[in-house]
């Protein structure tokens, strides 16, 4: 521990909720001396090791592999979800995008369908019931077909592949101005829709989705591209395009109902 | 019968409503400055037109009656919406950022349209529900209306808002039906902003022109 990196000094402004249904309010946060190499977590992880020595309850977080591809963590950060960086995740935000004497304000994903558990922890599983609804192919589990016995070209599969990247965090409905989930539903219909695997199912697949999607009580997209803009995999809003698509052709062209 | 209540119900039937309708308004808007260009080449030519256009009959009833049930879809829809994404987020953020995506024209739709619905109804009293005599024909009402400085205000800003209004509204309708593609998008966007401006120009001008060459 011969160098000594740079620190800064910020002042957070934390939304504190005790529970569900509770009055929250933002909780002004002195943080001195924090290491400009700290990810935006690990800052947390610092304040909240102080607060527990102190005997003051930590800011409650939601998070787990902190290398940007399990979908856990996010709060929104300055207004953005996952902060200002573009492509990246809570726990890839690191302390030097900062300056010193920041004030920075953290709150959780705010929506109807997403009810604050505690501090910035969202219940999430809204975007679960979605999967649950069509978010998936049935088959027969039999012996493992021949690799390339189905064709599929590379332009699609890399399509597919984009929208598979998608890590259900929930920053689109966070970031859109009406908390509609239609990027996150839009990326799980594409990833399978684009597949042969997955044509089978489209109809009934897209009907199912964009019902539950409704159900879970999300608002309605008006194309202000803010989910496209937040979102930490870049996923594109030519998906929303695709699932209107898919589901005006289950709607009119195919047997659902 | 309930397939239908069940896509046009949902989200994105409601988009899909919004957008077609917004389509033949667009397409309306396309036809009214075609005729009102007229105005630019003076009181016979204008008059001329709108005889002409009278002279439709029933297609001009039947039109009328069609835009009339697409105002009341594209407005209700709209107000729907409008709650229903209120209400979607109950408790609003402290701290309120835009990631990049969001314009002034599109964080503005359910305002502006609004505005151009109140304006629609004030320029149906102005020029539709008003007797028109030989004497006081369709261009001498407009011209005295221009003359009146708060009518050509009133007129020009609404303009301004029906542009703003389009610039969204354009490739916003082609995203919804779902024609969002990488070679296509960007000219729609172009093509977008281009018509906006030819609505905003194309109309407000007028309520500057008519009175210079009306006096």
């Amino acid at each position: 521990m011969t160098t000594q990196g740079k620190t800064i000094n910020i002042t957070l402004k934390v939304w504190r909720q005790k529970g569900p249904g509770v009055k929250g309010k933002l909780e002004t946060i002195e943080a001195k001396n924090i290491s400009t190499d700290m990810s935006f977590l690990e800052m947390l992880d610092t304040i909240n090791e102080g607060r527990i020595v102190q005997g003051k309850e930590p800011i409650e977080f939601d998070n787990d592999c902190r290398e940007g591809i399990c979908g856990m963590c996010g709060a929104v950060v300055n207004g953005i979800p996952h902060g200002p960086e573009k492509a990246m995740t809570l726990c890839q935000l690191h302390m030097r995008k900062f300056k010193n004497e920041d004030i920075i304000v953290v709150e959780p994903w705010r929506a109807r369908a997403f009810p604050i558990i505690k501090d910035l922890v969202v219940d999430r599983s809204a975007l679960d019931k979605i999967i649950q609804s069509g978010g998936f192919v049935s088959m027969v589990a039999g012996g493992a077909p021949d690799a390339n016995a189905i064709p599929i070209s590379q332009n699609i599969a890399e399509k597919a592949m984009d929208a598979a990247a998608c890590i259900g965090c929930g920053a689109c409905v966070a970031a859109c101005p009406n908390a509609s989930a239609m990027l996150f539903v839009s990326a799980k219909i594409s990833q399978l829709a684009l597949l042969p695997q997955g044509k089978p199912e489209a109809a009934q697949r897209a009907w199912n989705m964009v019902h539950a999607m409704d159900d879970c009580g999300f608002g309605n997209c008006t194309n202000e591209k803010e989910c496209e803009a937040a979102c930490p995999k870049e996923i594109s809003i030519v998906n929303i395009a695709r699932m209107n698509r898919e589901f005006i052709k289950a709607g009119f062209a195919s047997h659902v109902m | 019968m309930n397939w239908i209540i069940n896509t046009f119900g949902t989200s994105i039937g409601k988009k899909f409503l919004m957008a077609l309708s917004g389509a033949c308004f667009i397409g309306f808007l396309l036809g009214h400055l075609g005729g009102n260009i007229t105005l630019y080449f003076g009181k016979d030519t204008f008059n001329s037109y709108a005889e002409h256009l009278h002279a439709l009959g029933i297609l001009v009833t039947m039109a009328e009656i069609s835009l009339l049930s697409l105002l009341v879809i594209h407005v209700l829809t709209g107000i729907i919406l409008f709650f229903q994404n209120l209400a979607a987020r109950p408790q609003r953020y402290v701290a309120n950022k835009r990631a990049g995506g969001r314009t002034w024209a599109s964080a503005t739709m359910p305002y502006t349209g609004v505005l151009i619905l109140s304006f629609v109804l004030l320029h149906l009293i102005n020029f539709h529900f008003v007797k028109k005599t030989p004497d006081n024909t369709i261009f001498d009402i407009v011209s005295k209306t221009f003359a009146q400085p708060g009518y050509m205000v009133i007129y020009i800003i609404a303009m301004i808002v029906v542009a703003l209004h389009v610039s969204h509204g354009f490739w916003s309708l082609f995203q919804t039906l779902g024609a969002n593609h990488p070679k296509y998008m960007p000219i729609i966007t172009k093509v977008g902003i281009v018509l906006s401006l030819v609505f905003g120009i194309g109309f407000g001008l007028l309520p500057i022109y008519v009175p210079l060459i009306a006096s």
